[in-house]
Order: C-alpha cells, then structure tokens, then sequence
C-alpha cells in the first residue's frame, strides 16, 4: 500500500505544544512527560462533518526540525492548512509567528489557509498574549483564523480540527487535476529478486 | 546548545543525508549542519533565482514563464535505476512515504550521427533501427546469452568465462560490431569510457543484468526519476533521520573544527555553540585540507528549452548517451531531459542537463555534438566541478569524507560510496532493515 503527501490534507505546525495538540486530538491524552521513542511523522483521522461529508486530515509533524528552522520545503509545498501555534504565556513564541508565516508563504504562497493556534489557554493567570493581538495579527497576515486551546485540559482541540476541516476548499475539484496528470510508478511493489552479485 | 552528540555530519548532499537516516534508525544520536540555508549541498535542486545567482550572477534572467519556486533544476544530473540499490533503500528506509517517482520516458543512443532507443530485449533488438538486419540477430544472441546465463549450469555459458574472458572476448564470441559494442556498453552498461572491453566481462555483465531487470521493471526506460527534483531525495532522509531524533541545522556556518590533543575529531563550534561527537562524516568541502582532486573535470550545462528533443517522439523525459566513439572522444556525453511532467520546470518548458568529463582547454566545445542534437535553447547555464576524494578513510582521525558526485548517469557509484562510509565508520557492512510502516511506528509510539 502506498499512502501519499499529496493527497491529502497536511498539515504544518510548530513553535509550541504542535506534537501533544496532535496527540490530544488522535488519541485523546495528554502526558507531560511524553517521550517517544519515534517522532511522530504523520497520522491520518477521518473526520464526519455535519453536513455529511466526511474529510481525511493527513497530519504531519514538524519532527523537530522547526527547532532551528530547518524544516524540508516539500514539507510545506505539500500542505492545504499551516497550523502555527503559539503559547499564550510567553510573547517570544508569539513574536517568533513571522518568520513561520514568511517560510510558508515563500513555498505556498496564498495557496494555504494559514490557522494561528495560541496554546496552553489553561494557564489564563500566566498570559502574555491577548485573544484581540493574535485576531489583529491574523487579520494582517490574512490568515483565516484564530483559537486558543488548552491541550492538557482538552480545551477547543476537537474544535480547532473541525474548524480546520469545515474550511477546507471542496476536495474534490482538487483530486480531478491530480488525475490528469500522468502516472506516478509504486517503487514498493515487490520486485524480482537481484541478484547478490549484480552491480558493481 | 552545547550538546554531545553519537555523530556530527556536515552537508546535507544525498550521501551525507542517507548516512543520517541509516544512523538515526539505528539509534545513533545525530548532528546534521549545513553552511547553506537549503538541503542538499552539491545534490541539491535549485529555483530560478538561486541558478541564476550561482550561474550567472550579472546576466540578465530571460523572460520566463511561472513563479521562481516552480523551477527545480538539479545540480548534479542523474537519475535513478529503476531497479538500483538506490531505490533499494528508499524502499527499505520508507523514505517513499515523502517521494514520488515517475519513470523517464525513453532510453536513447547517438549512432552513426543519429539518434535512436536503446533496445533492451531480444524484441527490441530485432526492431530497432540502430542496427542492419545480420547485425540485429547477432545482437539477439547476445542478449538471449545475457538472459540464459546461470552459473550453475554450464551449456548456458557457451564456453566463456565471465571472470577470465575480457569483455571484448565475450562481444567477439558472437561478433558483434564496433558500434553494436558502443551502445552496449555505453548505453546499457553504462560505462562512460571503454576501459571495460579489456577487463574481465563480469561487471559488464551485472550492469547489463541491472539495465535489463530496470527497464522490465516499468518499461518504457530503466529509469525513475523524483518529482520536484533530485533535491528531494536527501530532504527525505533528512526527514527519516529528524523523525528517530536527528537534530538538523541549516544556515550554520561551522566556525571552528575541535580536536582532541591527539588529533582526532572532538566536535565542532557554530553560532548555535559548541556540539561534541567523537566521529564526523562530511563532504569534500567542509575538509578541503583532508581531500585531492581526482584528476577529472565535469562540465555540466544545463539547457533551458521550450520543446522536446528532436527525434524522441516527443517524449516528456529522455536520458540520451553519446557513445565516446561516436564522437571521437575519450569519455561519453550524457544528455538528461525533463519537462514539467516531472514538476522540475513551468508548462511548456523543457530542461536538459549535458554533462562530461572535459578533455579539452575549450570544454564548451565539447558539448557542442550535444547541442546540436537538442534544436534551439532559450538559455545555457554552464559550470565546471572540480571531483574531489578523502585522502585518508577517516579510521585514524574520526573524520570520514564523501567523495564528490561524479559525471555517471545514475546513483549507483553514490551507493557504493555510502556503503563504504558505513563500513569505514561502524567496521561492518551496511545491512537495511526494513522500515516499520507508518501504522507500525504509532504502534512503537504506543500509540493506538
């Protein structure tokens, strides 16, 4: 089985708290001392709409390689949505939004929906951000929206990917151009054994 | 930062960034700089701008169709064999999960001052216009040998050795002609000077057997090529590497190599601050003191056109092989073609890459057989790479190097290079083992 970037709906987050809003949202936990032995790379969730339709979101981690802005562009060439979080607690995470929103923008360009995250809404009394500064900056970098959550309190996550959802632009329409284009060839299929002497 | 590290790497070319995934995956806690600000060092794929920049930074870019970002132009043109050891780990890696593949569309070979598909079976043989008709069943013969041939049973040998008998030997044995042995050994083994035809014929053999096995595997050429470039395929391990723990770093000049008294690698110092490893792997260029110059100049010109090749039927990607001979030279010209097909250039554009090693003090010159063959070009971006390799195996020092990507058509000498690295670092042979799948690494995760 083959499973493809392209097909679906990747998203990209990062900054601050982007691995536990995925895991909260998949698998409903939420652990401070989370380690895992693998990063995660992406993880798929169908999601039921109410008006029938259903959507498969193709999540991707960012795998650590944000942390010093290193991340692969075909990464972002292959995204619908950027989901770019910030913690509502420290103004830096916030500040740092910028220079996210240029890297997407150079590779995507208005082609995205743009979704700005501020996280840890649990923590009300350590608030460095304001609800109205992150709509005001979303306003600037036309993003198409705004939410806070809480992932450690399970706060607006389910809702933020359904919003996500909701907005995406018919699927449809976009899986026909990929059909016109000519065949991509599966590499994974078995093949016949080479030989152990062949090629030098 | 100031951390230790199990490895440091340096240069994000395809052979450093494969290295990194297969350390990563096996649990080894990795470094991976690069002074520039994007992946793949000397494999990498450019846009439109940064070719300009590197090519001709004073010329004034044509008019050209689509964004910058919609140009791929690869540094290093190659692609890969379809059935090489190259997509052997991509598959055992899982590094398909972020890749797709198209094949290229057809093999051709300069013969007698005209082009022509690289038969690569009895059928095609008998039909290709490359040869006169007593010619095409001696041809045939020759193949049905090439796919009879078992070492366990000896009236498939027809009385040749393939590890005593040269090469000339076996081709004489069923009287092939100078041309017919150009082709054959250029264009299907792959080999870009006739060194060959007076070694032993088992390695043309193997390359002949991996040219067949490609070409059946999806069958209009042995080759698969990335979309968006062959820039891609370092970023891809990359990613591997980043998902088991790798730490990457771009845009980081590495601004002192650190040493232990004894004159081993301790780690190495950058903006970022100081990282320690006991080991590092690099390319060339972040040890120029440690690496000589092989000797043999390339000359890549990459030629920016808004039609097909002549003479290909219009196929959308060719790779193209003048035969040494051909040409009265001393080593092959290889033409690679893609078009938008393969995401690399806007609609309506055409891109060839021509490539050799140079001969001559006028090495322009030499492409010229090339340029005739490709009609009218929009633009030519020349340059000439220097090929370098380590002096030393890094087994003394803890500093191990990369050679540079050299002038072959495909991947397979880049391989063979990774896999000497491993060995030079771990002191054993590079087994891969298979990937989990992306179901299997939730599970790991103990995620369900």
């Amino acid at each position: 089985m083959r499973k493809f970037i392209k097909s679906n709906d990747s998203i990209l987050t990062s900054v601050v708290g982007k691995t536990s809003l995925i895991t909260r949202f998949m698998y409903d936990t939420f652990d401070d001392q989370y380690a895992a032995t693998i990063g995660i790379d992406f993880l798929l969730k169908t999601m039921y709409l109410e008006d029938n339709k259903t959507i498969r979101l193709q999540l991707w981690d960012t795998a650590g390689q944000e942390r010093f802005r290193s991340l692969i562009p075909s990464y972002i060439r292959d995204s619908h949505v950027a989901v770019i979080c910030y913690d509502i607690t420290n103004k830096k995470s916030f500040e740092n939004l910028n220079k996210w929103i240029q890297d997407v923008k150079l590779e995507r360009g208005d082609d995205v929906i743009i979704v700005v995250v501020g996280n840890k809404s649990d923590l009300n009394n350590k608030r460095q951000v304001t609800m109205e500064e992150c709509e005001a900056y979303l306003k600037s970098i036309n993003g198409k929206f705004c939410i806070e959550t809480s992932t450690k309190a399970n706060h607006n996550v389910k809702q933020l990917f359904k919003k996500i959802a909701s907005s995406l632009p018919d699927i449809e329409t976009s899986a026909k151009d990929e059909s016109t284009q000519p065949e991509t060839v599966d590499i994974n299929i078995e093949q016949p054994k080479v030989e152990s002497s062949s090629c030098c | 930062m100031d951390e230790n590290y199990d490895v440091i790497v340096l240069g994000t070319g395809l052979t450093e960034c494969i290295l990194s995934g297969v350390l990563s995956v096996e649990g080894k806690k990795v470094l991976h700089i690069d002074r520039q600000d994007f992946y793949g060092g000397e494999s990498a794929s450019l846009n439109l701008s940064q070719l300009y920049s590197k090519f001709k930074p004073t010329a004034q870019k044509p008019e050209l169709k689509g964004r910058d970002r919609d140009w791929c132009v690869d540094l290093i043109p190659k692609f890969l064999m379809a059935n090489g050891e190259l997509t052997n780990i991509l598959v055992h890696t899982d590094v398909t999960r972020y890749i797709e593949f198209k094949q290229i569309g057809g093999s051709y070979v300069y013969r007698n001052g005209r082009i022509a598909k690289v038969p690569s079976n009895e059928m095609e043989a008998v039909r290709s216009s490359l040869m006169g008709i007593f010619e095409k069943r001696r041809m045939k013969r020759f193949l049905e040998f090439i796919a009879n041939y078992k070492e366990e049973e000896p009236k498939t040998h027809q009385g040749l050795n393939l590890d005593s008998n040269t090469m000339n030997d076996v081709y004489n044995h069923f009287g092939l002609e100078n041309g017919t042995k150009d082709f054959i050994g250029h264009a299907m083994a792959l080999w870009s000077n006739d060194d060959y035809l007076n070694e032993v014929a088992r390695p043309t053999y193997d390359r002949i057997i991996l040219y067949v096995q490609s070409v059946a595997k999806y069958g209009k050429s042995p080759y698969i090529y990335p979309l968006y470039g062959l820039g891609e395929l370092p970023q891809g391990f990359a990613r591997l590497s980043a998902i088991y723990g790798g730490t990457y770093m771009l845009d980081t000049p590495i601004d002192e190599v650190l040493y232990t008294d004894d004159k081993k690698f301790a780690g190495v110092k950058t903006k970022e601050g100081t990282a320690k490893a006991p080991i590092v792997i690099a390319d060339p260029t972040y040890f120029p003191e440690k690496v000589k110059k092989i000797g043999s100049k390339v000359i890549r010109a990459m030629c920016i056109m808004d039609h097909p090749i002549p003479n290909t039927n219009d196929l959308d990607s060719v790779q193209l092989i003048i035969p040494q001979n051909q040409v009265g030279r001393k080593s092959d010209i290889y033409i690679t073609v893609l078009s938008d097909v393969h995401c690399v250039v806007p609609k309506g554009y055409y891109l060839a890459i021509v490539s050799t090693i140079i001969e001559t003090e006028q090495p322009h010159v030499e492409l010229e057989p090339a340029f005739k063959l490709l009609g009218p070009r929009l633009d030519t971006l020349m340059g000439i790479a220097e090929l370098y390799e380590p002096l030393e195996d890094g087994t003394s020092d803890g500093i191990y190097l990369s050679k540079s990507y050299d002038s072959t058509s495909h991947f397979e000498s880049t391989t063979d290079d990774v896999k000497d690295l491993y060995f030079r670092v771990m002191g054993k042979p590079l087994v891969l083992k298979k990937r989990p799948n992306a179901e299997e690494e939730e599970a790991l995760n103990g995620l369900e």
